[in-house]
């Protein structure tokens, strides 16, 4: 396959993982938290690599799902000693990334892993860095990372539909008829984990947060309805990264910042235009109110 | 390791920097632990991430690192944000936190997008704008330290000034509309006095870990005191003290970001808080619990044998 | 001259007026009730008339001339619980706040305003938790200093939204006993008020709102069954049932 389609499988593939798992962030108030996660699995990352000595995605993303369910349980901790919510996520993310830095600056110098590819991910290497699983042939790793973490995520929620909605909905009343809110709480953690390294190679940390939360909350916009919710925000995912590539090739700048980019571009149509939500149309619905 | 120190302290450039730090954690501490209590911090992280477009901007335009323009380049872009954030959770169903998440994220994708563009750019010296984003303090030459001195000395000045309207604004911001504050006008002026700490203070930290600079020593000091005017102080000085040793171990190593040291060394200085705080460390409170339990079992046992002798 | 005139007041917030056409005239020297069912719109008529939203129609006027929250003639004791209970800051601090209109931009508290500050938190029975963090008191406790710091504001008028929920009886006759001496010292205080059993005990005059005005004037003639009747609509019968208007038919 060409270079030019592979990006772009792969910038649609983290386009939809990241757009379904956002939609659920968004609807439990945990956007902040999935942004102190995707900064966290960095961490994650270099000890993955520090422990194993090899850059093999599978530590990877073992090392981050566990570090960003560490997060979580840190924050709740924090939390729950009488901290703020708020201050607990700024501690505990500054400092889990804070110490993945300065490991990556000591002792992961000569690797692939920098910090700037880190933040900002390098989806142009993106088809070049091909590994050989099982039967198949020598696919990008970035492509077969992904396509798992979709699968898991697909998986997970299929298999918890009704739970991760009533959760999302109702805790108290999800606690109530004995569905284990935390439990979900921390598969929705884990699930952010992997996505996030999944997406790293090409976004980046900062800018996954973008991928996360944009197109979920432009679908908010659009719709009242869950499942409607989680495959529009999987299209505008897709959207997001077709336009934002050819952007950036046009433009000649960032693949990934251009991404994150798109992505603000799309919710703010939405923010004015959607229809019933959108501020215009929530402006001229009323003086047509008016006027009658 | 003392000649390491002794050596680099001795030097003028480093005491300049030292200088930088300390004044830098002082004000991000100031006005941190207002934006703490008003919940408002992971608006401050918001704006350090969103202040990178600005200075990109700002670059391209002048063509040159030249300090002051950058951080007003930052201070609008941050403003902006601020904006964005307030104006997306109050006409929309949005709520703040996604907000805030989406503002970041975006803004900050539009500062990588340009610093590529000023990567790109004859002029380019990419190197120095790439401390932004982790900090590098000590990149900071002396006429810098001068300017972001006098900012920090500024906004410290003009919280103590305001220090009463800003209380009252915070614990209670329908009774101080009663009183008839311009609550409107102050919480401009304090968004303002808090993106500007932030925008001096990047320098240092970098914008990624901005946060912690206006989070973990503002709440470390909570644990310390139940007077706003001595929290404020305390954080002040805590973030002083992250601002200079963070500085002084980052020279140990050579091109090491000062940003992650300073972190640290407040995250360590949290962690002493929560656990040895006198009446609110966890580990305070739990020896008191244990010793006041061994006293009422003493008592208990004293009073049985009293009613044993009689 | 007549300490509070509201003429005409509408107030939105969205599309429905949630206060509609309201007038009324508030006595001088009188306690005096403002009665009506949850989301009557009775914190709002007292933020509208504080200038704290902003009207859609109408004047409010105190003492004859339109009001400004910078005269400080008005004290106001905000509806409970909207506070961060944690806030580093002690009673006689929160007191203290009180005075700040009073005190001006920039200047700090001085010792007077401190003496000042305890004596009204002595009015109220808690000068000895004037150290205390805020959230080491109880319900009563934090309410009675919310009234300490309206009484440090040194007005004329008083508003205050249902300073009686969430206190015991002793509280509750503490601060009625506090009330009534304002009263004396000739200050008018309006109190938004939900136990209608008490109504007649406490107030001289009231106001029974429902987004209308549906009754006003001295307790007597005003708090019958037939107004009471309009402005609670059904839920009344209700309430008639727990002979909560004894002597009232
Ligand atoms: N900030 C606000 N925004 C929109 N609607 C409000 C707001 N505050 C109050 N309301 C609405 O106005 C009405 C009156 O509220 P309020 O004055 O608080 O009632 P009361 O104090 O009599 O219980 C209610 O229907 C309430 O839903
Ligand atoms: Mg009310």
């Amino acid at each position: 396959m060409s270079y030019e389609a592979w990006i772009l499988i792969v910038g649609s593939l983290a386009g939809i993982c990241c757009g379904i798992t956002g939609c659920f962030l968004i609807l439990r108030r945990l956007a902040m938290l999935a942004d102190a996660i995707s900064h966290t699995v960095l961490l994650g990352m270099v000890l993955a690599f520090l422990i194993s000595q090899s850059l093999n995605g599978f530590y990877m993303l073992i090392g981050a799902a566990a570090i960003g369910v560490l997060t979580a349980v840190f924050v709740q901790l924090l939390h729950s000693s009488g901290i703020q919510e708020d201050a607990s996520i700024g501690v505990v993310f500054t400092f889990l990334f804070a110490v993945g830095v300065i490991l990556l600056s000591l002792y992961a110098d000569h690797v692939h892993l920098d910090v700037d590819h880190a933040l900002m991910g390098e989806i142009t290497f993106v088809p070049w860095d091909l590994v050989k699983w099982g039967f198949l042939p020598e696919l990008p790793k970035a492509f077969l990372m992904l396509t798992t973490v979709l699968i898991i995520n697909l998986l997970i929620i299929i298999l918890f539909y009704k739970e991760l909605k009533i959760t999302s909905f109702d805790p108290q009343m999800a606690a109530a008829i004995g569905v284990p809110v935390l439990l979900i709480h921390y598969i929705l953690m884990g699930m952010v984990s992997m996505t996030t390294v999944a997406s790293f190679d090409s976004v980046g940390a900062i800018l996954v947060v973008a991928m996360l939360i944009a197109p979920g909350a432009s679908a908010y916009l659009l719709t009242d309805k869950l499942n409607i919710m989680l495959i529009m925000s999987a299209l505008l995912g897709v959207a997001a990264a077709i336009i934002g590539y050819y952007l950036a090739s046009w433009l000649d700048v960032s693949i990934s910042g251009s991404m994150a980019t798109v992505n603000g571009v799309i919710f703010a149509i939405f923010f004015f235009f959607a229809p019933h939500k959108g501020v215009l149309s929530k402006r001229w619905s009323q003086r047509k109110l008016k006027l009658t | 390791m003392d000649d390491v120190i002794k050596i680099s302290l001795a030097d003028a450039n480093t005491q300049w920097v030292l200088l930088g730090t300390i004044l830098l954690g002082i004000s991000s501490g100031v006005l941190g632990s207002i934006a703490l209590l008003r919940k408002q911090s992971l608006i401050g992280d918001a704006v350090a991430h969103a202040s990178l477009p600005g200075i990109c901007v700002t670059f391209l335009l002048l063509g040159e690192k030249s300090l002051f323009p950058l951080l007003i380049g930052a201070a609008i872009s941050g403003l902006l944000a601020t904006f964005c954030i307030q104006a997306i959770s109050s006409y929309s169903i949005i709520k703040e936190d996604t907000a805030i998440g989406l503002v970041l994220s975006v803004f900050f994708g539009l500062g990588i997008v340009l610093l590529t563009k000023v990567s790109q750019s004859s002029v380019g010296n990419k190197s120095g704008l790439n401390d932004f984003i982790f900090g590098q303090a000590a990149a900071l030459v002396g006429s810098d330290v001068k300017l972001m001195a006098g900012a920090a000395a500024l906004l410290t000045v003009i919280t103590w000034l305001l220090f009463k309207e800003l209380k009252v604004l915070t614990f209670d911001p329908e009774f101080a509309k009663g009183l008839g504050l311009p609550t409107k006008l102050l919480n401009f002026v304090f968004l303002t006095l808090l993106v500007s700490a932030i925008v001096v203070g990047i320098q240092a930290v970098g914008v990624i870990l901005m946060a912690a600079m206006l989070i973990t020593p503002a709440i470390s000091a909570r644990y310390w005191t139940d007077s706003l005017a001595r929290m404020i102080v305390l954080s002040g000085v805590f973030g002083a003290i992250s601002g200079v040793f963070g500085t002084i171990f980052s020279t140990f190593g050579t091109g090491l970001a000062t940003g992650p040291f300073i972190v640290v060394t407040a995250t360590f200085i949290f962690f002493i808080s929560l656990l040895f705080a006198p009446e609110r460390g966890l580990l305070t409170k739990w020896v008191k619990r244990l010793r006041l339990n061994k006293r009422l079992q003493h008592e208990l046992v004293l009073r049985k044998e009293g009613k044993s002798y009689q | 001259m007549n300490p509070v005139e509201v003429q005409n007041l509408t107030v939105a917030y969205q599309k429905k007026p949630v206060l509609k056409n309201v007038s009324f005239t508030v006595p001088e020297g009188k306690l005096i009730g403002i009665i009506g069912p949850n989301g009557a719109g009775k914190s709002t008529l007292i933020k509208a008339v504080l200038g704290m939203i902003p009207k859609a129609t109408g004047e409010v006027r105190v003492y004859d001339k339109l009001y400004r929250a910078k005269e400080r003639v008005v004290g106001y004791v905000p509806q409970r619980g909207s506070v961060d209970w944690d806030f580093p800051t002690n009673a006689l601090d929160v007191v203290l706040m009180g005075r700040y209109g009073h005190i001006g931009w920039f200047k700090r508290p001085g010792k007077k305003d401190k003496e000042l500050a305890l004596n009204c938190l002595e009015k109220v029975g808690m000068q000895e938790y004037a150290t205390r963090q805020i959230s080491q008191l109880s319900g009563g406790q934090q309410q009675r200093v919310f009234l300490a710091r309206a009484l440090a504001q040194d007005a004329k008028i008083y508003f205050m939204d249902e300073p009686f929920v969430g206190v015991d009886a002793a509280t509750e006759r503490a601060i009625i006993e506090l009330l009534n001496e304002l009263k004396q010292q000739g200050k008018t205080v309006l109190v938004v008020h939900h136990d209608l059993q008490t109504v007649k005990d406490y107030f001289d005059h009231v106001i029974l709102l429902n987004i209308n005005v549906i009754a006003e004037g001295p307790t007597e003639d005003t708090f019958t069954l037939k107004n009471l009747h309009q402005t609670y609509g059904g839920t009344l019968a209700f309430l008639e049932k727990g002979d909560i208007l004894v002597g009232q038919k």
